[in-house]
């Protein structure tokens, strides 16, 4: 054995003698189960998912290689494909902005010395804790058209009700009200531990200055926190990407496909239809997007957001 | 009210420098009005959000004590009398909602027990060790975090039908012991600011660093693993998309699964169905209110530090 040890291995064994060798070998003995974690449950499933993305596939027989058929058949034969596209593009625009402002705004409310804050934080945060499916499974109920809650209110107040889910109108509409409502408490948390990171000296500087509130706001407040603004942003965009619980449970994404999304239309694919190549492929397709999003808004930051004044 | 809300500095200021006390205190008297007006403002539009988000769930309560005949009266009955208790029990009897229980606490425990044990681990090495590899392994670890769960999903089933762990829970729980990409990011970006002194000390004292990671920082990180936890716990309560593709059986599935279930086979049956959505979120609530804290802190301290 030491006859044929060649000066490398000689370099590898004092290294391993050394302290710092000790702390790397420890180290990999620490980390080992996360390298085997990504390997196995991450960075394998995803090649053999681009792979599949290249075949006809129904679970039972063996993959078969056909080139780009998938991403041709789907980019420019399948209409129901740009169909899920337009609806996840709806329920993301729906939900992002709007719950975004909105949990600023009422962040902003909960920071400004009131009392109860802590009943009104808790009351908040109850939906953010619920499943989406029992949200959904709930809302199912307050939507329903004859007997639910929210047409009986409409009606209340002077309106006609509407047939939220069966219409396909408004069942989209429908699906991004109660995302927002469920997902709401959920940003104003991190919007109001950002006010409180923002130094109370830049207020009292800009008081003395004579600065009213609403440059304060926008001089100071919104500059401050737009590091926390941007982590929410690319957070809520990439989740909302990946809506899927919401169509399954409440509308199966009907009526006629109006709130089929690319996760359900990918789950029908690939489980119900047993596509698996296809289901591969708008799998990739939901990956570029999410991906090209996610470093566009990395890439965007540096145009708006401070990390200091 | 404090004190500080009721002398603006600006406020006065002005006053006092455009002329006599009449005029100070007659701005300050508009001022009151003015705050006033906007306290209450703020105080309604508060009320107004917290009630959209409570009634909501009050609901959702009231329906599950219904008789079925009233659930379709109009208007709408908020308290019925006597409460329909027996709706619950009759869950029992149409799904095993105790199985579909019993199956979320198992997973979501080994789920919680798994990425604790998983991702401090790493996680400590990450922030506090010296290996060749470091920052690329991280920078790729945090890379996945964009990769989304349905890209693995197909090859995952494939793997989990060819060991033969489909329709069992082995699926849900296994990979968390293998590490996430969350969890390592959140331990570690607590881990950084213990101090290093304590690292060098306890190597003077002979400690190696697997000791110094158990006997020092995993004490010293409980808020951090409590936040983990909870994150942990509650996804894996939450999840959809995993227990429906791999549980193929009734007697397997989560109370969450279940749920969707019930949902279908119980058609029009509202107190039935909202009595399930209650059980089903009835648990993490009870948890939510015992460490709330916890919670809130946990999801302040994962934005600010993203």
């Amino acid at each position: 054995m030491s006859a044929v040890t060649t000066p490398a291995r000689g370099r590898f064994r004092d290294f391993l003698g050394s302290n710092r060798g000790r702390e790397a070998v420890e180290a990999y003995i620490l980390i080992l189960p996360t390298i085997i974690g990504l390997i196995v449950f991450t960075a394998s499933p995803v090649l053999a998912s681009l792979y599949y993305s290249f075949t006809r596939w129904n679970l039972l027989s063996t993959p078969k290689w056909q080139g780009f058929d998938n991403y041709i058949e789907l980019l420019t034969e399948d209409p129901l494909f740009w169909i899920t596209i337009k609806n996840t593009g709806f329920y993301v625009l729906g939900t992002v902005p709007t719950g975004t402002v909105l949990a600023l705004l009422l962040a902003i409310a909960l920071n400004q010395k009131i009392r109860f804050v802590a009943v009104f934080r808790t009351i908040y945060f109850l939906p953010v804790v619920s499943s989406v499916v029992a949200i959904s499974v709930l809302w199912l109920w307050l939507y329903q058209s004859d007997f639910g809650l929210v047409n009986e209110l409409l009606r209340a107040l002077g309106f006609r009700g509407v047939r939220w889910l069966s219409s396909v109108t408004w069942a989209m509409p429908a699906i991004i009200i109660m995302s927002i409502w469920h997902g709401l408490g959920y940003n104003i948390v991190i919007f109001i531990a950002g006010l409180q990171g923002i130094p109370q000296d830049y207020y009292e500087a800009a008081t003395v200055d004579g600065a009213n509130a609403w440059h304060k706001f926008i001089n100071i407040t919104i500059p401050l926190l737009s590091p926390v603004t941007f982590f929410v942003l690319t957070l809520s965009v990439i989740n909302s990407f990946q809506v899927f619980a919401q169509a399954y449970v409440m509308t199966r994404g009907g009526p006629v496909n109006a709130t089929k999304t690319i996760v359900y239309y990918l789950f029908q694919q690939g489980f119900e239809n047993f596509h698996m190549g296809y289901a591969s492929a708008l799998a990739y397709v939901l990956f570029v997007i999410i991906v090209s999003l996610t470093l566009f808004q990395f890439w965007f930051q540096r145009r708006w957001v401070h990390y200091e004044l | 009210m404090s004190a500080q809300d009721a002398t603006p500095i600006g406020e006065a200021r002005t006053t006092a420098i455009q002329g006599g006390s009449a005029d100070t205190s007659e701005g300050l008297a508009s001022y009151r009005v003015l705050h006033i007006t906007g306290r209450v403002l703020l105080y309604s539009v508060l009320a107004i959000v917290g009630l959209t988000m409570l009634l909501p769930l009050l609901w959702m309560i009231s329906t599950s004590l219904k008789e079925p005949g009233e659930v379709l009266l109009l208007p709408p009955k908020w308290i019925s009398v006597p409460l329909q208790w027996g709706n619950y029990p009759k869950l029992f009897d149409v799904l095993p909602f105790d199985l579909f229980l019993f199956n979320s606490i198992r997973i979501a425990v080994f789920a919680t027990v798994g990425s604790l044990l998983s991702c401090s681990m790493a996680a400590f090495a990450f922030a506090r060790m010296r290996f060749p590899g470091r920052n690329v392994i991280f920078a790729i670890i945090l890379a996945t975090m964009m990769i989304p769960f349905h890209v693995t999903l197909i090859p995952l089933f494939k793997l989990y039908r060819d060991i033969g762990w489909l329709g069992t829970h082995l699926p849900l729980t296994v990979p968390f012991f293998f590490g996430t990409a969350f969890g390592i990011f959140l331990m570690r970006q607590f881990y950084l600011t213990i101090p290093q002194e304590l690292v060098e000390a306890a190597r003077i004292d002979g400690c190696n660093f697997i000791q110094i990671y158990y006997r020092i920082f995993l004490p010293l990180s409980k808020p951090a693993l409590a936040t983990l936890g909870i994150f942990t716990f509650l996804g894996s309560w939450n999840n959809l998309m995993g227990p429906l593709i791999f549980l193929t059986k009734v007697e397997t599935m989560t109370i969450t699964l279940g749920l969707t279930l019930l949902t279908n086979q119980a058609g029009g049956r509202w107190e039935l169905i909202q009595a399930g959505a209650v059980i089903s979120i009835l648990p993490i609530i009870v948890m939510f209110f015992i460490g709330q804290e916890h919670f809130i802190q946990g999801i302040a301290r994962t934005g600010i530090k993203g």
